[in-house]
């Protein structure tokens, strides 16, 4: 038996195509619903470089870094393929310094659907058209295959695990939530009900939390985090169970939370405090799944994701602007893809990224913080408004 | 005849239709040889406007903060504010309204005095005070048309009171508002005059339809769809749940229709959060506020105009609806219903009535063409000439 203690480290990168303020004047005329706005906040390109500057350049200089200096630090990805397009229009020294990280051999990249949409949940079919382009743009850029499925937000079921097994899958990310688990740690390998050979792993969210969210609260009782403090947590976490999975978006580092929070320098402590210890190491989610066997088995038959305090679809479809938008843009499948068209069919798949029906979220309280923090809109009304627009003028280039 | 008009706004600085009748009323007065010296209380430039003289009753811009016409608090300030019901910042400038007015007649003595609305009320019995001249109260809207369904502002309620039995002489822009000073405000009927608002084809200017503005509009009517809509203020007083209501069940009967609300207000996210309950979001555009092309325009393009008003003292944009060729379907609680016989009527509360009007004259054109020719022949005889005449002669009565 394997006595190691290992992190997994997954980073989720992503960037979505924001839709300007599109109007009904619009409709039927113009047709780019993801540029030429006046409004600073909805545009894509500049998004992407003020990211770049603060996070994944200065990030990546990092993980290059730690990278080479200690063969033990090893790190997950996954990328949307909405990111990946901006990072080669926009930016392509990003997406260099994204497949040097690669090729140390240290980092495993996993799969997604391309376009970071819920399809899973509203059209099985275009969900695996999409994990299948996303397959295909990862080999393109970083000549790597994926084994393990992530799928947006990290949202899963029962259903998804049987579907990654059949689909050839060796495990699946999800949110290690409490009334699931029960009295059951999140830091082993489980077993998704209803599959044979496929292995789960599920976020620790509280240490994963203290980063992505809280290492900058002021008003959190542990501010500062310190790297002692958090080794030390990590430990405790550790003591009886043989892994950790820290799950965050990728822009935690350097754009949550800024350069002079002290992220950066944290994480360098941290990397290395851990593996100054005998027995600690770092696993690619594909090393965590080898190097342990399940432990029992987990299911989770209605969907869980890492958003919100109620961890379900309802960040997304929990309102009536958005069970609308979501309607109208799934109903749009058949005519988008009969028509043959691709610009069609490339801004439909846009349209479904997740983040759009996000940014109409009108829950209360620290959820709404978040949603607002994220959104390029007024109001989720507004991103209603201008979503609607949207698919006005896709019927409208039907027609045509 | 020197007459001191005592108004809140004036084009192109107005926030709705009390500017305009103001505006109208006095220009049509000045064609009657009546010299009027009219007291606002912004400073700002008016072009266009010879034909009396204008007073500035504080240096404040026009767009001051919580100036305009058809704010009487929010129920939340009223709550909130103690002193003043959640108006302080109302009633102060209308203080200072009231101190240039009583400093104004000491040298500039009147005939009549002519205030409008409550906004004006308290002005008007200073200068009546001051100069023993008769005052006419001009009521355009009372507290309940703007307050909807809801209780309105009990310090607006009180100053109508008070300025309504000040008064020597009281107009209502109809007999829908008479009843309602009557019932309300126990004023006696023979104190009150209806005079009708009306509408100056002179400020209409022939405007050449731009079929580029609203595209998408454009290409439903050529597939069939009947285009439904209103023109108005997005507020509790214009009814328009009710509308939005009516939209959904006329849609399940013909599916063929597409509505329109063109505006912004406080109402906005309720509407459009209700369209989305009732899943007809794709069908109900709002477009935001519109002026210029824009709002000619949307006109022109509009087949059935909606007046869904709970209390609509007169509804001046029913005449401009009517003029740009559209059949109008008008609330029997709409005053401008009283001027026009060639239109459809119903209860506001009554969703079913206004939906089964909707479907009809989307289903039959002949009933479509006939409604919008025959009120184009009955709308243009109401003249502003004929509304001057009768306060002349009411100017001259009260001066006995």
């Amino acid at each position: 038996m394997n006595k190691n203690k290992g992190i997994v480290l997954y980073l989720h990168v992503h960037q979505p195509w924001r839709i300007r303020e599109y109007s009904i004047f619009d409709v039927a005329w113009r047709h780019n619903y993801f540029s030429g706005g006046q409004n600073p906040d909805q545009d894509n390109q500049k998004i992407f470089q003020k990211v770049a500057e603060k996070s994944y350049l200065p990030m990546n200089a990092l993980l290059e870094k730690l990278l080479k200096k200690y063969p033990d630090f090893k790190i997950s990805l996954s990328f949307s393929g909405t990111f990946l397009e901006q990072a080669e229009r926009f930016n392509p020294e990003v997406l260099e310094s994204f497949k040097r990280l690669v090729k140390t051999g240290q980092v495993e990249i996993l799969s997604s659907p391309y376009h970071h949409s819920l399809a899973f949940f509203y059209s099985r079919k275009e969900f695996e058209r999409q994990v299948e382009l996303h397959r295909w743009k990862i080999r393109e850029i970083f000549g790597a295959e994926t084994r393990v499925l992530a799928n947006t937000e990290l949202a899963y079921s029962d259903d998804l695990a049987k579907w990654a097994e059949q689909d050839g899958f060796k495990g699946v990310l999800a949110e290690g939530w409490d009334p699931i688990l029960n009295w059951r740690s999140p830091n082993y390998v489980y077993r998704p009900r209803g599959t044979k050979k496929i292995g789960l792993l599920l976020k620790n969210y509280r240490l994963s939390d203290d980063l992505a969210f809280r290492f900058s609260d002021r008003k959190w009782n542990e501010w500062p985090l310190t790297a002692d403090k958090f080794n030390t947590w990590v430990e405790d976490s550790v003591r009886y169970a043989p892994l950790l999975n820290l799950f965050m978006d990728y822009e935690t580092f350097g754009e949550h939370q800024w350069a002079e929070s002290g992220i950066f320098g944290f994480f360098e402590k941290f990397v290395d405090k851990w593996l100054s210890v005998d027995g600690n190491t770092f696993y690619t989610v594909s090393e965590a799944l080898d190097a342990n066997a399940p432990a029992g088995e987990i299911s989770m038959s209605s969907p869980v994701t890492w958003a919100d305090a109620e961890r379900d679809l309802t960040a997304w479809n929990g309102n009536s602007l958005q069970k609308e938008a979501l309607r109208y843009v799934y109903e749009l499948e058949g005519e988008v893809l009969n028509s043959k068209d691709e610009g069609l069919i490339s801004d439909w798949r846009k349209l479904q990224t997740s983040d759009h029906f996000y940014y109409m979220g009108t829950k209360n309280f620290t959820d709404g913080d978040v949603h607002a923090y994220f959104s390029p809109y007024d109001s989720p009304y507004d991103a209603f408004l201008y979503y609607m627009n949207t698919i006005r003028d896709m019927k409208s280039r039907l027609r045509k | 005849m020197k007459i001191l008009m005592l108004g809140w706004e004036l084009p192109p600085h107005n926030s709705g239709g009390l500017g305009v009748a103001c505006y109208q009323m006095s220009k049509a007065l000045a064609s009657e040889g009546v010299d009027i010296d009219f007291i606002i209380p912004y400073t700002a430039k008016h072009p266009g406007i010879d034909y009396m003289n204008i007073y500035s009753a504080t240096p404040l811009p026009p767009n001051y903060h919580d100036l305009g016409a058809y704010n009487s608090g929010s129920e939340e300030d009223r709550e909130n504010a103690k002193d003043e019901y959640g108006l302080s910042p109302m009633r102060a400038v209308q203080r200072r309204y009231g101190k240039y007015v009583r400093k104004f007649v000491k040298n500039h003595q009147p005939d009549a005095i002519h205030a409008h609305d409550w906004l004006t009320m308290e002005a008007g019995m200073i200068a009546k005070e001051m100069t023993g001249a008769p005052l006419i109260v001009h009521v355009h809207a009372t507290e309940f048309d703007r307050s909807g369904e809801q209780s309105g502002n009990p310090l607006v309620h009180e100053i109508e009171q008070q300025g309504l039995l000040m008064a020597d002489r009281i107009i209502a822009v109809s007999e829908i508002t008479k009843e309602i000073i009557v019932k309300n405000y126990h004023i006696p009927p023979e104190k009150i005059e209806v005079v009708y608002n009306a509408i100056d084809l002179a400020d209409l200017p022939p405007h050449e339809y731009d079929a580029s503005t609203y595209r998408y509009l454009e290409e439903l009517k050529k597939d069939g769809y009947t285009v439904v809509g209103a023109l108005t203020r997005l507020t509790v007083q214009k009814g328009l749940t009710y509308f939005v209501r009516a939209a959904a069940k006329a849609l399940e009967k013909y599916e063929k229709i597409v509505f329109v609300l063109s505006g912004n207000g406080e109402q906005r996210d309720e509407l459009i959060e209700l369209a989305a309950d009732l899943g007809i979001s794709d069908k109900m555009i709002f477009t935001g506020f519109v002026r210029g092309k824009q709002w000619r325009d949307i006109y022109c393009l509009i087949d059935v105009f909606v007046m869904s008003s709970v209390s609509e003292p007169f509804g001046l944009t029913a005449l401009e609806a009517a003029h740009h060729d559209t059949a109008l379907l008008i609330s029997r609680q709409s005053g401008v219903g009283e001027v026009l016989n060639n239109i459809m009527r119903f209860d506001y509360w009554d969703v079913n009535k206004l939906a089964d009007e909707i479907v009809n004259i989307a289903e039959s054109p002949a009933l479509q063409k006939s409604l919008k020719k025959n009120v184009k022949n009955e709308y243009a005889r109401i003249s502003w000439q004929d509304a001057a005449r009768k306060c002349l002669k009411l100017y001259k009565g009260a001066l006995v």
